[in-house]
């Protein structure tokens, strides 16, 4: 074999050797399971619009059973077999939230439970939780100084 | 029950999560990255209104992927500002995500102290 001289020579050996990730078939797989959360969301949410209850609640409640599904299937080591077969289907919607909180948790768990679980907890959701958060203030900080509807399309 | 709008939120939570896989396989973004950047474009789109007219047409396809919890964050924080002004900025988006981000913090906690660590096999 000759030696490799450059960066790109060294790129295109690379994509030689390493094997083609299915796209395709992965992205099928998100795909259908990412739906499927979804539509399990709107069945939940459905249910909470015949009983009565309003729109913000209904999605607050429909939040807050997917998060404990994920969190309760996350436990019994479930989701990450769902996670290895569905890729984005089950980390993008908020079960995946849930999930990267969970995991590092059980994961620590030998390092105690101030240090560990506690800390370990928000290896995934700090970072989610920063960053939308600090949008949001510098979002409400524009909204002030430019108070005009033609800035904000509603 | 609404069967419609179930299929919409199908095929628009399906979508979205494509999105989300092509970038896991096409870029070498972690997915602690990608769900931050989800939730950042949802802040955005959200404070821009735009989200909307999405979770109009999706319900539960728009609300439940990670895009949908940071436009929640922005919809508060708007709707804070307008009734509280500056104070509303710091106040109004957790105040609208409070149910999931405590649910996820609780539920976890819960999940990670009674199930066991999985023991790797030598």
């Amino acid at each position: 074999m000759k030696p490799i001289q450059s960066k790109e020579e060294y790129q295109t050996y690379v994509d030689q050797k390493t094997p083609n990730s299915p796209i395709l078939k992965n992205c099928f797989n998100a795909f259908w399971v990412g739906g499927l959360i979804c539509a399990i969301g709107q069945i939940i949410f459905e249910i909470c619009k015949i009983r009565g209850i309003d729109e913000t609640n209904s999605y607050t409640i429909v939040s807050m059973l997917l998060v404990f599904c994920s969190a309760f299937l996350t436990g019994l080591n479930i989701f990450n077999k769902i996670g290895k077969f569905a890729g984005a289907g089950s980390l993008i919607p908020i079960t995946g939230f849930a999930n990267s909180i969970v995991s590092p948790a059980m994961e620590y768990k030998s390092e105690g439970y101030v240090m560990g679980v506690g800390a370990k907890m928000f290896t995934v959701a700090g970072p989610v939780l920063v960053y939308g958060i600090s949008t949001s203030i510098i979002i409400g900080i524009i909204y002030i100084i430019f108070n005009t509807q033609s800035l904000i399309l509603v | 029950m609404d069967w419609y709008m179930v299929l919409k939120a199908f095929i628009t939570g399906g979508i979205i999560c494509i999105i989300g896989q092509i970038l896991i396989d096409k870029t070498k973004l972690t997915p602690a990255r990608i769900l931050v950047t989800f939730v950042t474009l949802g802040v955005i789109l959200g404070g821009l209104g735009w989200y909307k007219y999405l979770i109009d047409f999706a319900g539960c396809g728009a609300t439940v992927p990670l895009t949908g919890f940071g436009s929640l964050l922005a919809k508060g924080t708007i709707s804070e500002v307008q009734t509280t002004g500056l104070i509303g900025a710091f106040t109004g988006g957790i105040k609208a995500a409070a149910g999931g981000i405590s649910a996820a913090i609780f539920f976890g906690y819960i999940a990670s102290l009674v199930s066991k660590p999985k023991i790797k096999k030598q």
